[in-house]
């Protein structure tokens, strides 16, 4: 016979400050309806047909009345809205050290990878006690990761990133559910979340991987389909300078700035055109929209952020223009050569197009005029939405 | 019931129903009393198609193995129990029947404003059904009745096209009533009805006209490009051609949202008639219930947003949205206080549409109150998408407009049929219905907050009780159903003589015969004094 409950566990600091929101608004639901059935119960009895004949007073309403209970009901409703809004906010943005873990879906199935190279298949192990944040990406449909024990959902949207975090309060294993119809094997699309201990965590992780971190992985890839011809670790290549890049305001060509984030690396690598840094040139980078899977996209872009968390030969916050050489570039040189296709479960399972690759290679226009790849106010991640 | 009130055919008065005779001047009619019927036959068929999908997945979801159909199968089931119940059953439910049947008389017309129009609206919908109907026959459709991309435009394997042209020749059918509607409102009402003296009914059926009006063609565009995406690959819904999956919703929302209340307000009107008649006083608060109908159709216009807030949509979109939502659930609240306070020092009889109005205003509180736990922005995020969500609309609904219609039938069954129903059977019937409903989808609350998603083949063990509880309510809920259907039928024949006003309602409708003559009314009716005058003697002159 199966266990039988009422609750949900819940596993993380979103799930109280639901749970409270959540017994305020059926107290007060269950106390209306009963209000209403009394009423209604009670006026039904009380003023039943007696005889066939009888007719009652006429009353026309009461203007203090409708006034009373619309506007009493809607002051109950703002708070509701208020604790509700207040809630989601908090949940919006995860903070600064949140652990990164990253999430992929497909038709059936949930991949995870961690940034030091360890793959799960619906699982997902978390440390308790500390803030992660999960960057996810679909490769086929919609699709919607809940974990009912962290009362948390998001939906995985093909062709964006969409992230969620939280913090785990207690050891167990939770359901982890699909909760967007994705077809045929929707119901199939389950997982579990272990969250357990700091210290069994660090184990766990670090005896895992065997294929190196996401960043070498995707300097692989960076390496392989020809991206260090252009993107050099000077000012001097055809395409901007990645080092540093990340989490920095970039100026672009039309006067707009960004902040360089997992979104905006990915646009730029599936729609090059779409965001052309100032003093750089349009179709000068094809697209790869195709060529690479998401994983592939998230190992690249791990890879492009690791290049911002080494110190030295990042943009000081002072500096205007290019930065003279190019710090550490020198260890890019001896990447491995790693073929695509012996990395597992990260293949794309939709065909190249090969076309992506042909146009936009004319369209060389020279050195740019006023390299200016980074603006110099770079310091501030985040700062603006 | 006695059976000595039954008489023969030949001397049945003349009556819309035995004016003419023979097939066409059925299938060609343009009396909005036939079109009524032809809609009740058909919309009866599509509640049964779409009752029978909705009893194999309470079957399936018994046990939480996937083991009586498989996974394809059954999410065809799930999506064409929701393409029939709402599109060809839910939306034409009360305006095409008693919309029909009753706004030309309640406005004292002779028919609709276009009459032509009205017969073409049901054959559009006909139409639409043949091809949803051989959708299901070449092998069914597995995109939710939400047709949410790329899922439908890109990823599905089954006969989505054939569904959605269904849907879209369906929405002409329905946006050529509400126009219809619109202009008899406006322009057909007899001398003496001022916009001040319109049953409650026809207030409601005019906002809900303007929203078919209003939300209609979006929906037809936005199915329309799903299909040209589908079939020519253009890139507007798919990521992997340019498109943006997310604008679908938007989209679809847009017009998906204000139908919800397309299939609400119809049940409010009938609501308010049923409680002034049963007791036999003027609706407490007559222009806050007609006002509230037009409050919520504009409201419900701006509220689309809040069916998403997990997509990622900007959360000051989320928050204004979330706002809005708690602010349209304020004219709902209005008519339940005033039907509840229209009871107050009248006269209450316990007939059976009276039951169901009872029924009505207890379930459409809990699925209102529900409601507002959806549209608070922290709660929905755990909620959305698990049965909590299936739950809450079932209440409203189900529990709000199959209560109503099933009301409304019952009240008018005498004017349109000229007889009456078995009064004890169908107390009885309305209790099993009551029960049953609650049984099947009071279970699913728990089962959403639990946890368990919606659109689940196969669940996770522990929410099985509470599915067999579910399951075992959906059986009592069908024969809540089965026994209207069977005393309906036998009433045709066995029925009482209904008179023209057994309840000793108000309304034009009652003045006339029943069933009415072809015209509605020998002399066009002057109406002197307000709706719902129950302290008054009948003044209503016709003359």
């Amino acid at each position: 016979m199966p266990e039988f409950h009422l609750l949900p566990a819940a596993a993380a600091v979103s799930a109280n400050g639901y749970d409270w929101l959540w017994w305020y608004e059926v107290a007060i639901s269950v106390i209306m309806t009963a209000l209403i059935f009394a009423a209604v119960f009670f006026f039904a009895i009380k003023y039943r047909r007696r005889s066939e004949t009888e007719i009652p007073r006429p009353i026309e309403g009461s203007r203090l009345l409708e006034i009373g209970w619309s506007v009493i009901p809607f002051l109950v409703m703002l708070t509701f809205f208020f604790w509700g809004a207040a809630l989601y906010f908090h949940n919006q943005d995860a903070p600064k050290d949140a652990m990164n873990i990253y999430v992929v879906a497909k038709q059936w199935m949930w991949k995870v990878q961690y940034p030091n190279g360890v793959r799960e298949i619906n699982e997902l192990h978390v440390p308790v006690g500390r803030a992660v944040k999960l960057t996810m990406a679909s490769e086929d449909v919609i699709h919607s990761f809940f974990v009912p024990a962290f009362r948390l959902k998001r939906d995985v949207v093909p062709g964006r990133y969409n992230d969620m975090w939280f913090t785990a309060t207690k050891p167990g294993r939770y359901h982890l559910f699909c909760a967007e119809y994705c077809g045929t094997e929707h119901s199939g699309m389950i997982g579990w979340v272990t969250v357990m201990e700091k210290k069994d965590f660090e184990n766990w992780l670090t005896s895992g991987g065997g294929e190196g971190s996401m960043a070498s992985q995707g300097q692989k890839i960076f390496q392989q389909l020809g991206c260090s011809t252009c993107h050099l670790f000077d000012e001097q290549g055809r395409c901007p300078n990645l080092k540093g890049m990340y989490g920095s305001r970039v100026l672009l060509s039309d006067g707009r700035t960004v902040i360089a984030d997992e979104a905006y690396i990915r646009e730029s690598i599936l729609d090059p055109n779409a965001k052309i840094v100032a003093g750089f040139q349009k179709d000068v980078m094809p697209t790869f929209q195709g060529l690479l899977s998401e994983e592939e996209i998230l190992e690249v872009t791990e890879y492009i952020k690791s290049l911002s968390n080494t110190r030295s030969g990042m943009f000081t916050s002072e500096q205007t223009g290019p930065t003279a050489g190019g710090g550490r570039g020198g260890s890019i040189a001896n990447a491995g050569q790693g073929s695509l296709d012996t990395r597992g479960t990260s293949m794309t399972n939709q065909p190249p197009r090969p076309e992506a690759n042909a146009q936009a290679q004319d369209a060389n226009q020279g050195q740019p005029v006023a390299p200016k790849p980074v603006a110099p106010k770079a310091a501030t991640p985040g700062g603006k939405q | 019931m006695s059976s000595t009130a039954t008489v023969e055919r030949t001397d049945a008065p003349i009556s819309y129903l035995n004016a003419t005779t023979g097939w066409k001047s059925w299938l060609f009619t343009t009396d909005h009393k036939r079109i009524a019927l032809l809609y009740l036959i058909s919309i009866t068929f599509f509640f049964g198609l779409g009752g029978i999908f909705a009893t194999m997945m309470r079957l399936e979801l018994a046990t939480p193995q996937g083991d009586l159909f498989t996974s394809d199968t059954y999410n065809k089931l799930f999506t064409m129990h929701g393409v029939v119940m709402i599109f060809f059953f839910l939306i034409p439910s009360i305006p095409a029947t008693l919309g029909n049947f009753l706004i030309p008389m309640m406005v004292g017309a002779r028919d609709l404003a276009f009459p032509k129009i009205n017969l073409l609206s049901w054959y559009l919908y006909v139409f639409g059904g043949i091809f949803a109907l051989t959708a299901i026959v070449m092998g069914g459709v597995d995109t939710g009745w939400t047709f949410y991309t790329p899922y439908s435009s890109t990823y599905s394997n089954t006969f989505v096209v054939p569904t959605l042209v269904g849907v879209f020749i369906a929405g002409f059918s329905s946006i050529l009533t509400g126009l219809n509607f619109i202009v008899t409102v406006h322009k057909m009402r007899a001398p003496g009805m001022t916009w001040g003296r319109l049953p409650l009914f026809v207030w409601s059926m005019y906002a809900t006209s303007l929203i078919q009006v209003l939300g209609t063609p979006v929906v037809a565009i936005t199915l329309a490009l799903v299909a040209l995406e589908r079939i020519f690959h253009v890139g507007i819904f798919d990521p992997a051609i340019g498109g943006d999956p997310i604008l679908f919703q938007h989209m679809f929302w847009f017009y998906s949202h204000p139908a919800v209340y397309i299939m609400i307000l119809p049940g409010m009107g009938v609501i308010s008639e049923v409680v002034a008649c049963f007791s036999r006083k003027r609706p407490f608060g007559y222009s806050f219930i007609a006002g509230s109908s037009l409050a919520i159709a504009v409201l419900g216009f701006l509220v689309w947003g809040h069916h998403m807030f997990v997509t990622g949509q900007s959360m000051y979109a989320s928050m204004v949205f979330s706002l809005l939502s708690f602010l349209v659930a304020v004219p709902s609240a209005i008519k339940v206080f005033n039907w509840t306070a229209t009871m107050y020092k009248g006269s209450v009889a316990y007939n059976t549409p009276m039951l169901y109005a009872f029924g009505f205003i207890g379930l459409f509180t809990i699925g209102g109150l529900t409601g507002l736990m959806l549209a608070t922005l922290a709660l929905d995020i755990h909620v959305t998408d698990t049965y909590f969500v299936v739950a809450h609309f079932h209440y409203v609904m189900v529990g709000g407009m199959v209560f109503a219609y099933l009301g409304g039938l019952h009240f008018w069954w005498p004017k349109i049929t000229g007889r009456m129903y078995p009064e004890a059977w169908a107390r009885f019937a309305a209790l099993v219905t009551f029960v049953g409903f609650n049984l099947t989808f009071g279970p699913q609350f728990l089962l959403g907050y639990l946890g368990m998603p919606r659109r689940y083949h196969a669940y996770a063990p522990e929410f099985q009780p509470l599915n067999v509880l579910s399951s075992a309510g959906a059986s009592i809920l069908a024969v809540g159903y089965a026994i209207p259907f069977i005393y309906f039928l036998w009433s045709l024949k066995y029925g009482e003589i209904a008179g023209n006003n057994p309840w000793g309602a108000k309304g034009l409708e009652w003045e006339t015969t029943s069933p009415p003559p072809t015209f509605n009314f020998d002399h066009t009716p002057i109406v002197t004094e307000p709706a719902y005058e129950y302290s008054k003697e009948p003044e209503v002159e016709v003359g």
